[in-house]
């Protein structure tokens, strides 16, 4: 059984939600419920003259129609954010209220104003057309680097020029230095595209109110209850948590855009107790694109400094980030400290500087998405290394290897903050280049030219930050809640096993994963535990799933209890046993006194301690439910590389991703083929990034052009290749599993090496940067300028 | 949805009865665009009339040197139709690469003739291929069927029971997809028949239409490298956030070119 780590058992989730059988916030349904319609902004920037409800309410079915004056009147709060972002000036971010229902002005379109709840969902929606809305349009601004011309619209009165903070990290003058005695430069300008989570289960809530005991229960799509407890009862609804209790389900996906605290949220809780009745709200796929937090969303200049050799001296880079016309909860923290932090990449650049402004734009609020900063910060990097590599004649991966931070090095302090425990580029660069069968490729590109086709090779030598993070540092960086992870180990009176973890398992395979761990901790089967998550009534507390922090800081709370759990046993079984303490020995799930055959099982052991006949009783409790907290002492620095071949059609300009070849560090693999899902689906989402996916505003009216299927691509299987995943691992040094995460790395390392790969592809017309997504017409319009005589330069 | 009433038409005559009695009716056929437009609450018809108990609007016909299609066949039995193998390759391939399969399971070709999305792969074929569209009233030529977006010849009420293709001696489709929605953003059907060439292009314009150039060119030489330098104006052409109307222009060069190589 202590073999568990390391197997690819299958998937125990899976059974019941390829049958059909799981069990989502919309499939949940409370006696009396009725249903919510939430009337949404149409206009990207408005102010609201009027909004009256006195016909709707009259519409059958209908049971309230709630506004922002309702809202007002109870008191209701505003959405908080979590993390408080200082300027280079040392003042706080401007933080501008987040009203669940608008308050005056609408500022962007999917911003709700009012709530139509009704006995069927279409009656509200039929109900939901008689509400008399007067809007005033206002011009709208989309673009973050618009936002803060002179004379473009404004937002909010407390932002003036739409700026939320200008926030910079580094030594600027050691970089200024830097680049004065640069014997190159490489620049770039690029823009981070928007993109649109798209989990395949819209979100959904459905609040309820019992009038007997003055508790509220609210089911909703989240990766982390607990923290929409906390900030839905703190914050905005003013409810103890004692009377509240958050349940998600079986959550359809997330890749961050249900982390945040979502006005519906608080909108059905709210609206629950007021009509006595069960609100239920499930969003329609319209609503989700409108309405979702979305993410990226930077346009940068990056400049890197090197010596003669190539060697990296400085970094300079200054970005605009664009964070919709709210702040959604983790909105700040992402183009700040889980960005720049980053930009050291693997590489040995002794000296950094990054600014930031963050912007207030008429569109959907962002904040994380699959990798967070992070692949915003990669994308930059790799790209820029790229181009270095092109301004010194060096070869790509060789200007790579002449950088990076070697593997002895560790730990190694980074100008941005960041100490890096344990890692091996060029062991994961070398793994790659085999694996992809490098060697090969001028062959592979003589067969494409021959087919008249371009063929372009692309390789990404990426790092990120996960298992966020020691709360006193993420405190001292403005956080506003402390990230620790918290486990139950329940060992039952008949030996069976209750794990309950903080962390939220929506896609993840956690109930196998953290079973497997458990089971090889203990030395019991599989079969005999259940990993529970996803209730603020069960589980004692959370931080939730994100940032690729499950296993990492879940998984080490889960094995923190099982030590707990470990010492009490040992206790027990000196008794019984009639040993000293410190001669118990355990193993696959016995103790026994060393050097002999005396032992008991942990079966016999919980027996004890629920039915403590013969127990000792004056130094040990009865009971075997052992909780823990733990707070990690660093991130994790999971690392990689990655190699992409296109193709590309130059009469077409359709790109198509012939090869990827993924080798990552995610430190121990616990259970290979779960990695592999996980890494498979972060890099479709990176590929989709890169070739597929932008979300696009008409720059005019600030409407969402890309508000569906029919015109937000998403990447789909005869998109793809099969992948070639690998590993090259290095130990975690500081938690006791070893392990780093696995759940954005996909979506992290890929886009630049599969625009690398593109910008590879068209050397031969001179081209050097191609914005993501290198869409046909993009392509095409990239090589067809090139190829048409340059005219008035 | 709005509320409407619903009634499946057991016969042609039974529908045309009902829908000549309701200028706000709707007919039903795999409602793989109808049913959207309803949930999105951008159409209020007073009443569905449903064709799909219609057993006689469905099915392949062989009728001489013609391939008959009835209104009500899917685009999924068009596609592995070993008559429309046979006869037209070309069309078999055009109805595989329509959406995904659960729309080829449902969508007709009635329905898609009818509504003439202008990025629709159907109008290319009907047009490019010369065929007649035949109602319950009579019969009309492609050329005068699709009358502009979302436009046809047909009447209030008018219901197509079949579209008759006649054989040609080649034809070749070549569809450059919508990387998001997979409609045409160009799709170009070239069919020969004697001497006689005709280009239908679809997705570049407010409908399908036929382009005289490369119908002229082709006539001349029916080969790949006849249409090569001819350049596409693109005035007039659709422009969008996928393709502008300049790379429509110059994909309709493209396609056409491909499509006359598919021809063999
Ligand atoms: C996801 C998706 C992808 C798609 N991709 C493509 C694509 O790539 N290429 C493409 O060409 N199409 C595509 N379609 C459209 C689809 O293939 C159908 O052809 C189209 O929806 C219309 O056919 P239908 O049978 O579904 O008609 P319906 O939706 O039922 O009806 C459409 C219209 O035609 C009218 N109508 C239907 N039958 C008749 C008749 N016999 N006589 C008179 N009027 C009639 C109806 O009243 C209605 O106004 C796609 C659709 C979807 C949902």
């Amino acid at each position: 059984m202590a073999t568990m780590i390391g197997t690819s058992v299958k998937r125990r989730e899976d059974a019941k939600f390829l049958t059909g059988r799981g069990n989502y916030t919309d499939d949940i349904n409370r006696p009396g419920q009725v249903h919510a319609y939430i009337i949404r902004s149409p206009h990207a920037h408005a102010t609201l003259a009027s909004v009256k409800t006195d016909k709707a309410a009259k519409r059958p079915g209908v049971v309230a129609v709630l506004t922002g004056a309702d809202t007002a009147a109870d008191g209701i709060g505003g959405l908080p954010c979590g993390w408080l972002i200082h300027n280079k000036d040392g003042s706080p971010m401007v933080e501008p209220p987040h009203p669940p229902l608008a308050q005056g002005k609408v500022r962007h379109v999917g911003d709700p104003v009012a709530v139509v709840i009704a006995e069927t969902y279409a009656q509200a929606r039929d109900a939901a057309e008689h509400v008399e809305i007067d809007y005033k349009a206002l011009p709208a601004v989309s673009d973050a680097s618009k936002a803060i011309e002179r004379g473009a619209p404004q937002l909010h009165d407390e932002a003036k020029g739409n700026l939320c903070y200008d926030w910079h990290l580094g030594d600027k003058a050691a970089v200024d230095a830097a680049f004065a005695k640069a014997a190159k430069v490489a620049k770039i300008d690029l823009i981070n595209n928007r993109l649109i989570p798209n989990a395949m289960e819209p979100r959904a809530a459905l609040g309820e109110f019992n009038r007997a005991t003055g508790e509220y229960t609210l089911y909703t799509t989240s990766q982390n209850p607990h923290v929409i407890r906390l900030l839905m009862g703190a914050h905005v609804l003013h409810v103890a948590e004692s009377k509240l209790r958050v349940i998600a389900p079986d959550v359809g996906g997330g890749f961050g855009s249900k982390i945040y605290h979502y006005a519906e949220e608080a909108i059905v809780t709210w609206a629950a107790a007021k009509v006595n009745r069960p609100v239920k709200w499930t969003a329609e796929r319209s609503e989700s694109f409108m309405s979702d937090a979305q993410g990226r969303d930077h346009a940068t200049h990056g400049e890197l400094a090197l010596d003669k050799d190539g060697k990296f001296l400085a970094l300079r880079v200054s970005t605009v980030a664009n964070l919709g016309g709210y702040l959604s909860t983790f909105s700040t923290t992402i183009p700040t400290w889980l960005y720049a932090t980053l930009l050291a990449g693997v590489y040995t650049t002794p000296v950094i500087y990054c600014e930031v402004k963050a912007v207030f734009t008429n569109t959907v609020p962002v904040d994380a998405y699959r990798g967070a900063g992070r692949p915003e910060a990669s994308y930059l990097l790799e790209r820029l290394v790229d181009i270095a590599a092109n301004v010194c004649g060096l070869d790509r991966a060789e200007i790579r290897k002449r950088n990076f931070i070697p593997k002895t090095a560790f730990p190694y302090q980074t100008p941005v903050a960041l100490q890096y425990d344990s890692g091996d580029y060029p062991g994961c660069l070398e793994t790659a280049v085999k694996a992809s069968d490098y060697a090969g490729y001028d062959k592979r590109r003589a067969a494409s030219e021959k087919a008249g086709k371009l063929r372009g090779i692309g390789i990404s030598t990426y790092i990120e930050a996960c298992g966020i993070a020691p709360s006193a540092v993420v405190g001292s960086l403005g956080a506003r809640a402390g990230l620790y992870e918290v486990g139950t180990v329940r060992v039952h009176p008949t030996g069976t096993i209750s794990v309950l973890t903080g962390t939220h398992s929506h896609g993840q395979g956690h109930e196998t994963t953290f079973a497997q761990v458990v089971a090889d901790a203990l030395g019991v089967p599989m079969e005999s535990i259940e990993v529970v998550h996803g209730d603020t009534a069960m589980i004692p507390f959370g931080m939730g799933t994100y940032g690729s922090r499950s296993l990492a800081v879940g998984g080490s709370a889960i094995l923190k209890a099982v030590d707990k759990i470990v010492a009490k046993s040992k206790k027990i079984a000196a008794h019984l046993l009639e040993a000293a303490e410190a001669d118990i020995e355990f193993k696959d799930g016995v103790f026994s006194v060393a050097g002999t055959d005396r032992s008991k099982t942990l079966g016999e052991i919980a027996l004890a301690a629920y039915v403590p006949h013969n127990y000792p009783i004056e130094t040990v409790e009865p009971g075997l439910d052992e909780t823990a907290f733990y707070d990690p002492k660093n991130f994790t620095f999971p690392a990689g590389t990655h190699i992409c071949e296109v193709e590309v059609d130059p009469q077409t300009g359709v790109v198509t991703v012939e090869k990827f070849t993924a080798v990552d560090d995610v430190g121990r693999v616990i259970n290979p083929m779960i990695v592999e899902g996980q890494v498979h689906g972060g890099v479709v989402q990176g590929i989709g990034q890169a070739l597929y996916e932008g979300c696009v505003y008409d720059p005019k009216t600030g409407q969402l052009l890309t508000g569906s299927m029919m015109d937000y691509c998403m990447p789909r299987a005869d998109n793809l290749p099969a992948f070639s995943v690998g590993h090259h691992t290095t130990l975690c040094t500081h938690n006791q599993l070893g392990v780093k995460g696995c759940g954005e790395v996909g979506a992290i390392g890929s886009p630049p090496a599969v625009m690398n790969a593109v910008v590879d592809a068209l050397k031969p017309y001179g081209i050097t940067h191609l914005d993501m997504p290198a869409t046909p017409e993009r392509v095409w319009r990239a090589i067809h300028s090139a190829r048409q005589p340059r005219a008035a330069e | 949805m709005y509320n409407f009433e619903y009634s499946r038409a057991k016969s042609v005559a039974d529908a045309a009865k009902a829908a000549s009695g309701d200028a706000e009716a709707k007919l039903l056929a795999g409602g793989m665009t109808l049913i959207p437009t309803l949930k999105q609450r951008l159409a209020k018809p007073t009443a569905l009339i449903d064709l799909n108990g219609i057993a006689d609007l469905a099915g392949i016909k062989r009728d001489g040197n013609n391939l008959v299609i009835g209104a009500m066949t899917r685009h999924a039995e068009v596609a592995r139709s070993k008559d429309v193998k046979a006869v037209i390759p070309a069309l078999a391939h055009l109805a595989e690469m329509i959406g995904d399969p659960a729309v080829r399971n449902r969508g007709t070709i009635g329905g898609s003739i009818a509504n003439h999305d202008p990025a629709a792969d159907y109008p290319a074929g009907v047009l490019g291929l010369n065929a007649t569209v035949i109602t319950n009233k009579r019969q009309i030529k492609a050329d005068d069927f699709f009358t502009g977006m979302f436009a046809t010849a047909l009447q209030d009420g008018e219901i197509i029971t079949a579209v008759s293709f006649p054989k040609p001696d080649k034809a070749g489709y070549m569809k450059f997809k919508n990387p998001a929605s997979r409609y045409a953003i160009v799709g170009v059907f070239v069919a020969k028949t004697g001497n006689d060439v005709r280009v239908a292009v679809t997705g570049a314009g407010a409908g399908v239409f036929r382009a005289k150039d490369l119908e002229s060119a082709l006539t001349k030489s029916f080969l790949p490298t006849a249409v090569e330098g001819i350049k596409i104006a693109a005035d007039g052409l659709n422009s969008d956030i996928h393709a502008s109307a300049e790379y429509r222009a110059h994909l309709i060069t493209v396609m056409a070119k491909r499509a006359v190589v598919a021809c063999g």
